[in-house]
C-alpha cells in the first residue's frame, strides 16, 4: 500500500516512535508534583516545551500543548475572542481555513458575535488586500489565517496578513498545521496552533501558543495545567514524542523539500498528460511540498477513492460522499472549482518515486473504467 | 445575517441570481441527483441546442452549483447565471459557445 495521505495523519516518525517508548517508562508521573519520579516528567515536559518553542519561534511559556490541533485551534480562536471582546466582537477568517476554525466562529456567530469571511482566488489563496481591509474594520477582535490550505496546498499570505494585523492592532493566528516540521514558522503572529500527528507525531498533542501581551482567557473551565490554558492532565511521553518528531522533520525538511515537492510536480504534470478532462488546483509555485489536488471530470469521487484503495494508493477526496458530509469540500467550493472526481495526494517523508510512478501508471486506467461505467467515454 | 461573505477582486463563485430565470432552449431536470451526474447529462446534452443557445440544468445537488461553472469554464462554454428555485435547488444557465 502506498500512503499518500500525509495532511490526513503523517505515518510516526520511527524518533518518535523511540522517544514515547523511552518516555512511557520514565514520563508517567504526574509533572505537577515534587517527588523523583515527578520531577523527572517535569523536567521531560519542560525540555520539549522548550526545544518546540524554539523550532516555532516562540518563548516556551508562551507554549502549552494541547490534547488536539483542533483543540488548539478552538482554544486559540475562542480564548482570544474572549479575552478581546472589549476591543469588539468581530472575527476574520479566509474562506478555505480548517473546519476547526470555522466551527470556532460558528460558535462566536451563535453567541452573537461577528464572522467576516473573506474569499479566495482560482488557486485558493486569500486576496492579501481583502484580508487587510477587513481586519482594519472597527471592532475586530481577531483574525485567522492557516500557513498552507490543507486540500489543495496553496501557500496564503501569512507576512501580509501579519503586516495588515500589525497596523490594526488585531492579534492574527495563524494555523500552521499543514506545515510545522516542513516549513519555517512565518513570524508576526499572535496566536499559533499545530498538531503533531501531521508532522510524524503521535495523535493526541497540538501546540497552542500565545504571544506575550495577546489578551486571551480560557473559554473552558481552567485548570493549573499547561499556564491555565489547557485543561487536564499532560501526556508528557506523547508530548516528548512530538518534540521528537518535530525535531527530526525540520532537520530532514530541506532535503525532504525538494524531494518531495519534485514528486508533486511530476503528479501536476503527468496528471493532465496522462488523464484527459482533468483539472490540477491549486497553486502550482506558492504551495506546501507535498500536497496536491485534482478533479477528474464525470468521475464520482467515492468511486475513485475505492478503485485506488484496490489498486493500492491511500488517498483522500474533497468530493461530496466521500466524507460524512453531503456537501463538498468548503475549499473547493470556494474556490470555484470542480468539487467532484478529487483525488488529495500528499505525500509522507520517504514517499518513493517509484510509488509515484506506479500511481501515474495506475490511475489513467482507473478513471477510463470509472467513466466507462457511468456511460461516458474519453 | 452576520456572515458576510466578501467579493475578491478575482470571485471564485458567483452568487445565486434571486430573480426568475430567462427562457431557455432546452431544460435538463437533474433534480434528485447527484454530481456528476448532471454534469454527465449536460455534457451528453449541449449538442442538442444551436450555437448560442442556452441550456438549463435544474440540480439540487449542492456540488452541481460549483461544479456546472467549473465545466463550463473546463469546456469553454459560458455559463450565464445561475437562478434560485422556489422549491431549492438552481436553474444554472450555460450558453453553447462552439
Amino acid at each position: 500500500m502506498a500512503y499518500f495521505d500525509a495532511a490526513s495523519t503523517h505515518p510516526l516518525h520511527p524518533a518518535a516512535r523511540e522517544a514515547l517508548l523511552a518516555a512511557l517508562d520514565t514520563g508517567g508521573a504526574d509533572p505537577a508534583r515534587l517527588y523523583g519520579s515527578a520531577r523527572r516528567a517535569r523536567l521531560l515536559l519542560d525540555q520539549a516545551r522548550a526545544e518546540a518553542a524554539e523550532i516555532i519561534g516562540a518563548r516556551p511559556e508562551e507554549l502549552s500543548f494541547t490534547s488536539s490541533g483542533t483543540q488548539a485551534v478552538h482554544l486559540g480562536v475562542l480564548g482570544t475572542l474572549l479575552g478581546r471582546r472589549r476591543a469588539g466582537r468581530r472575527l476574520v477568517t479566509g474562506a478555505v481555513e480548517h473546519s476547526s476554525v470555522l466551527q470556532a466562529g460558528e460558535r462566536h456567530r451563535r453567541d452573537g458575535g461577528t464572522v467576516d469571511v473573506v474569499g479566495v482566488s482560482r488557486t485558493g489563496r486569500v486576496d492579501p488586500g481583502e484580508f487587510a481591509r477587513a481586519v482594519a474594520r472597527e471592532g475586530t477582535a481577531l483574525a485567522c489565517l492557516q500557513t498552507a490550505n490543507h486540500e489543495v496546498g496553496t501557500l496564503q499570505p501569512v507576512q501580509e496578513a501579519a503586516e495588515a494585523c500589525g497596523e490594526a492592532g488585531v492579534p492574527l493566528l495563524v494555523d500552521a498545521a499543514q506545515t510545522a516540521g516542513r516549513l519555517p514558522v512565518p513570524p508576526g503572529w499572535s496566536v499559533l496552533t499545530a498538531s503533531a500527528h501531521k508532522w510524524g507525531g503521535p495523535a493526541g498533542v497540538g501546540l497552542l501558543a500565545v504571544r506575550k501581551g495577546t489578551r486571551w482567557s480560557s473559554p473552558l473551565p481552567e485548570d493549573e495545567r499547561e499556564r491555565r490554558r489547557v485543561p487536564g492532565f499532560e501526556n508528557v511521553p506523547a508530548v516528548v514524542a512530538a518534540v521528537a518528531a518535530l525535531r527530526a522533520g525540520v532537520a530532514e525538511a530541506r532535503e525532504e523539500n525538494a524531494r518531495l515537492s519534485g514528486l508533486v510536480d511530476r503528479i501536476r504534470r503527468e496528471v493532465p498528460r496522462l488523464v484527459p478532462d482533468v483539472e490540477v488546483v491549486g497553486d502550482p509555485v506558492e504551495r506546501a511540498p507535498h500536497i496536491t489536488t485534482f478533479s477528474c471530470l464525470y468521475v464520482p469521487g467515492e468511486a475513485i477513492l475505492t478503485e485506488l484503495d484496490k489498486a493500492g494508493f491511500a488517498v483522500s477526496s474533497g468530493s461530496s460522499c466521500t466524507a460524512s458530509t453531503l456537501r463538498p469540500s468548503h475549499v473547493l467550493e470556494a474556490m470555484g472549482v470542480l468539487t467532484h472526481g478529487n483525488v488529495r495526494v500528499s505525500l509522507p517523508r520517504g514517499a518513493s518515486g517509484a510509488e509515484v510512478d506506479r500511481f501515474l501508471a495506475v490511475l489513467p486506467g482507473v478513471v477510463r473504467r470509472i467513466r466507462e461505467s457511468v456511460g461516458v467515454g474519453s | 445575517m452576520t456572515v458576510r461573505r466578501r467579493k475578491t477582486e478575482t470571485p471564485a463563485q458567483a452568487p445565486a441570481e434571486k430573480t426568475p430565470a430567462p427562457p431557455v432552449a432546452l431544460t435538463i431536470d437533474a433534480l434528485g441527483l447527484k454530481c456528476p451526474i448532471p454534469i454527465i447529462m449536460l455534457a451528453a446534452q449541449i449538442n442538442d441546442v444551436p450555437l448560442n443557445a442556452t441550456v438549463a440544468v435544474l440540480a439540487d445537488d449542492p456540488a452541481a452549483f460549483t461544479d456546472v461553472p467549473a465545466w463550463c469554464r473546463l469546456k469553454s462554454h459560458q455559463h450565464v447565471a445561475s437562478y434560485d428555485l422556489p422549491q431549492g435547488g438552481w436553474a444554472i444557465h450555460v450558453r453553447r459557445n462552439y
